[in-house]
């Protein structure tokens, strides 16, 4: 006997749900590349998926997957849109495929693996060793003052609303859409980009942080640095937990510029 | 055959990992991380509501202490956790919290003065101490006597991953990412490393290592309706268990969340509740009260789950295609609370339900959510039966959460452990007996035997197809070995899965592509999970009680004379059908919190024989020691602090003490 009726699966729209759905088939063509296999050229392979209400490129692709055609290499983890695994371009747009409903396409629709990154295969990149590089080139940690605390006492005290503000920024998944998205990274391989620039921004207002403006100047007052942003802040527009990149830019740029001139 | 070296590798780039590997690498050894993803992508991230520590800095958290989490703690387990780690646990947890907090955590912080919260469904103003302004604060959450979850808004283990991660670099810790263990290296009761798959290329590699760390998280994807991420598939357990030497401790005992939404499972936080929202039936009825007077929308996971259940059994479930659900309101709470302190689940509502939770109600139903069981081990970190191999967090059965863990006790549980663990294994490699000691020729046998089973998955002619025997498995894990179990439908589970497992070594693939090639991902990793998931199916089958998350509908009472005892389950042989089950009892003479009714739930249970005594030589102790500082009644109830590492003994300041 059953002692959990049957919810959905998570990674599969129960029949119901497809009968009841839109009533129109997706054509959804993906960019396929395996370079394990590099003497097939990139190419655009084409899934028919029959929609259905609340489908998201997670259950459809899973879906592709588990019963068209294993071999489809795609990343996700929570599938729930915090972890910032799963960009990629939906329709030449980077954007987290988990939270992207398919009832907001077309019937034909494209995805392809975010740029900038190294392939690893059809729609998985290497986010990870590009962010890990931006972490070790910006130390994008906070430099105490000393080593070690002593851990029996009370916490060093800090003013509510500023403890709000650095999670606001905090807030950033490192999904790497704000990268695929940039005009300077795609021509400037060494380009922090909006993520590192955010970093810095947070980093500058935790007080815990001895470092000083000085300090960040050395590590982005150059054309890899805040002032190869060209302004055009398609970062912004398509940043998932809409951080405000646009003003936090402007901000670093502003003391950068400061520095620079004095 | 590339051979790598480190003097720890750990397997797991989450929270328990990251913060074990710095404890090893801050005292001098070199350690190596293997992750599956990035480890800034980890499940630890999904932990949005916080994490407990009894700083009691907040009004509604005033007079907490280790001992009142401590009690919080086993109560909630049903008395089936290590009391002596749960001291270890709640003597750390303040100093993670501190710690952290130190390296750049922002924590939610108090703000002194009034403020307007929800409890029991009214208004209700505070009025937070002047002495207490911008120190770290705290929330309601299920099964506490008082406020003590820390949190981050409602991203506290996203915060905490990137903090402790950002940590690991600065400390030059290498993380290799999209790299597996799938199997651990091993010969007469000695761990020396792991055979490790790389994801993005296909290829075998050996980790070689004084101490290994499993910190691989749990294993909810066994079931087809759990809040997991869709990597916890508890392949870390799971090599631990194929080397025949570890054992696998309490896999029966899973717990399901009540909230997670519905129908796409995805988690929402107990903070919600612990905020002041609601649970309500089809007819807009706030039912919870009625079962649990006195904890309501606040008893333990394991004991809402049930009621929610119970309800939708009796009719007053909302119907959907889907199936029946119950609804979350968390509208009396406010937009402004909303939108601060409950923004990831303003986004996900909003995402996946595509409605407004500041306007309209929830839908949610219970969902697999946590592994209580997992490597067995000592306090250390350490497996009494495969010397070097060590576990921490969920992956591991410390065992700090014995049949049910306490909200907010997860997160806090991987950075406790990590720092707690992460001592012991660097204590190991400074000892004569954790010297390396292993033959370059075993390490090449055993990465011979794995990629000969990967070949044999390739090229080996089978005609099974790895995915529908895993979503079979999921589907049965889910309908029968889930909230309410009987002796019958977990018979049938055990049958059905050891068909599965008989199958599974049957497995073709469809592909054979060099690379990544995700269908043979699927195929070994199913030929694992089942041997789990028949572990939770025969040790649930076995226990014929009823204890935290494990309900059986055939034996509702606990019993505490017949099982008041830890499973252990180990795979003996590669070809066998079932784990081979063993019982560790749990001492009553020793516990300090002897077993009783935990406050919520069921009242009645079979008492253990010492139970009377013990209860009545605790209360004794008490007495004669009535005027003493509490320090000194730990003490003589259940001595520990013997078992923590020494930097991370001493007293916990809080404000309270400090004027006194």
């Amino acid at each position: 006997m059953s002692t959990i009726p049957i919810h959905t699966a998570a990674a599969s729209p129960p029949a119901a749900a497809t009968q009841a759905g839109a009533g129109r088939t997706l054509q959804i063509r993906v960019l396929r590349y395996n370079p394990q296999q590099p003497a097939v050229p990139p190419h655009w392979q084409t899934y028919a998926v029959e929609d259905a209400p609340g489908m998201t490129l997670f259950i459809a692709l899973s879906e592709i997957r588990e019963r068209q055609d294993p071999s489809l290499h795609f990343d996700f983890v929570c599938r729930a849109g915090i972890c910032g695994s799963c960009a990629m371009l939906v329709d030449g747009r980077p954007a987290l495929a988990c939270r992207t409903l398919t009832q907001t396409l077309g019937d034909s629709f494209t995805l392809a693996p975010l740029p900038v990154f190294e392939l690893i295969g059809d729609l998985s990149v290497n986010t990870g060793k590009w962010m890990r590089g931006m972490s070790e080139r910006l130390q994008t940690w906070v430099h105490e003052a000393q080593a070690q605390v002593d851990l029996t006492r009370l916490e060093a005290r800090m003013e509510p609303a500023l403890a709000d503000a650095i999670y606001e920024l905090d807030r950033c998944i490192e999904c790497g859409c704000c990268v695929a998205a940039c005009g300077t990274a795609r021509m400037r391989p060494d380009f922090v980009g909006a993520v590192g620039l955010n970093k810095i921004a947070r980093l500058r207002l935790d007080p815990r942080d001895t470092r000083k403006d000085d300090d960040f100047y050395d590590l982005v007052g150059d054309d890899s640095g805040v002032f190869g942003c060209m302004s055009l802040l398609g970062c912004h527009d398509v940043c998932p937990k809409q951080l405000p990149l646009q003003t936090q830019i402007a901000f670093v740029r502003r003391k950068m510029v400061a520095l620079g001139w004095s | 055959m590339k051979i790598n070296y480190t003097d720890v590798l750990v397997i797991g780039g989450g929270l328990a990992g990251l913060r074990a590997a710095i404890g090893a690498r801050r005292r001098g050894h070199d350690a190596a991380i293997l992750s599956l993803v990035p480890p800034k992508r980890s499940h630890s991230a999904a932990a949005q509501g916080g994490m407990q520590a009894s700083l009691g800095n907040v009004v509604k958290g005033q007079g907490d202490n280790e001992d009142v989490h401590f009690e919080d703690t086993v109560r909630g387990s049903d008395w089936g956790a290590d009391q002596r780690v749960v001291r270890m646990f709640v003597q750390t947890a303040p100093k993670a919290v501190r710690e952290l907090a130190a390296w750049g955590l922002p924590w939610s912080r108090v703000q002194k003065g009034d403020h307007e919260v929800i409890i029991n469904g009214q208004k209700v103003v505070l009025t937070e101490r002047d002495e207490a302004h911008g120190l770290v604060a705290q929330r309601d959450f299920g099964g506490t006597k008082k406020w003590r979850t820390c949190y981050v808004s409602d991203g506290t283990g996203h915060a905490m991953l990137f903090t402790v991660s950002d940590r690991a670099i600065a400390e030059s810790i290498p993380v290799h990412e999209r790299m597996e263990a799938i199997a651990l290296i091993h010969d007469a009761g000695r761990c020396h490393g792991a055979v490790v798959r790389n994801l993005a290329t296909g290829e075998l590699s050996a980790f070689v290592a004084k101490a290994t760390v499993i910190a691989t998280g749990g294993a909810g994807r066994l079931y087809r309706v759990t809040t997991n991420a869709v990597i916890c598939e508890g392949i870390g357990m799971a090599i631990a268990l194929e080397t025949g030497q570890a054992a696998l401790g309490n896999m029966e005992a899973i717990q399901f969340h009540p909230t997670g939404i519905f129908p796409a499972s995805i988690l929402v936080t107990e903070g919600c509740r612990g905020d002041g929202g609601l649970l309500r039936d089809v007819d807009g009825h706030r039912f919870m009260p009625d079962y649990e007077p006195e904890k309501k929308e606040l008893a333990s996971r394991d004991v809402v789950s049930r009621r929610m259940e119970t309800h939708i059994r009796k009719g007053k479930g909302v119907p959907s295609r889907f199936g029946d659900h119950l609804w979350l309101d968390i509208t009396l709470l406010g937009r402004a609370h909303i939108e601060k302190n409950l923004r990831e689940v303003k986004e996900i509502c909003e995402s996946f339900l595509g409605i407004d939770p500041a306007e309209q109600f929830i839908a949610v139903r219970p969902a697999q959510h946590y592994t209580m069981g997992g490597v067995r081990t000592d306090h250390t970190g350490q497996s009494p039966t495969l010397k070097g191999l060590f576990a921490a967090g969920e992956a591991a059965c410390w065992d700090m959460h014995g049949f049910n863990r306490l909200g907010g006790n997860s997160v806090a549980e991987t950075v406790v452990a990590g720092m707690i663990v992460g001592e012991y294994v660097a204590d190991f490699c400074d000892r004569a007996d954790g010297e390396l000691q292993v033959s370059t020729g075993l390490v090449r046998e055993f990465v011979h035997a794995e990629q000969a089973k990967l070949d044999h998955l390739v090229h080996g002619g089978g005609s099974e197809d790895a995915m529908a025997l895993r979503l079979a498995m999921q589907d049965i894990m889910t309908r029968q070995v889930g909230i309410f179990r009987t002796g019958a439908d977990l018979a049938a589970a055990v049958r059905d899965l050891q068909g599965l497992l008989e199958r599974s070594r049957h497995i073709g693939l469809r592909h054979s592509a060099p690379g990544p090639n995700p269908e043979l991902v699927t195929a070994y990793r199913v030929q694992k999970m089942l041997k789990l998931a028949l572990c939770v199916a025969h040790g649930a089958a076995m226990r014929t009680e009823s204890r935290g998350a494990h309900f059986r509908e055939d034996f509702p009472r606990r019993d505490d004379a017949g099982w008041l005892k830890r499973t252990l389950a180990t795979w003996r042989s590669a070809g066998d059908l079932l784990p081979t089950l063993d019982y560790e009892a749990l001492d009553v003479q020793a516990m300090e919190l002897p077993p009783g009714w935990r406050g919520y739930g069921a009242k009645d249970s079979i008492d253990h024989p010492d139970t009377a005594a013990r209860t009545a030589a605790v209360a004794a102790t008490r007495q004669a020691l009535v005027s003493a500082p509490r320090s000194d009644v730990q003490r003589a109830l259940m001595p520990f602090d013997d078992l923590l590492p020494p930097p991370l003994r001493g007293p916990n300041e809080r404000i309270d003490d400090m004027q006194t």
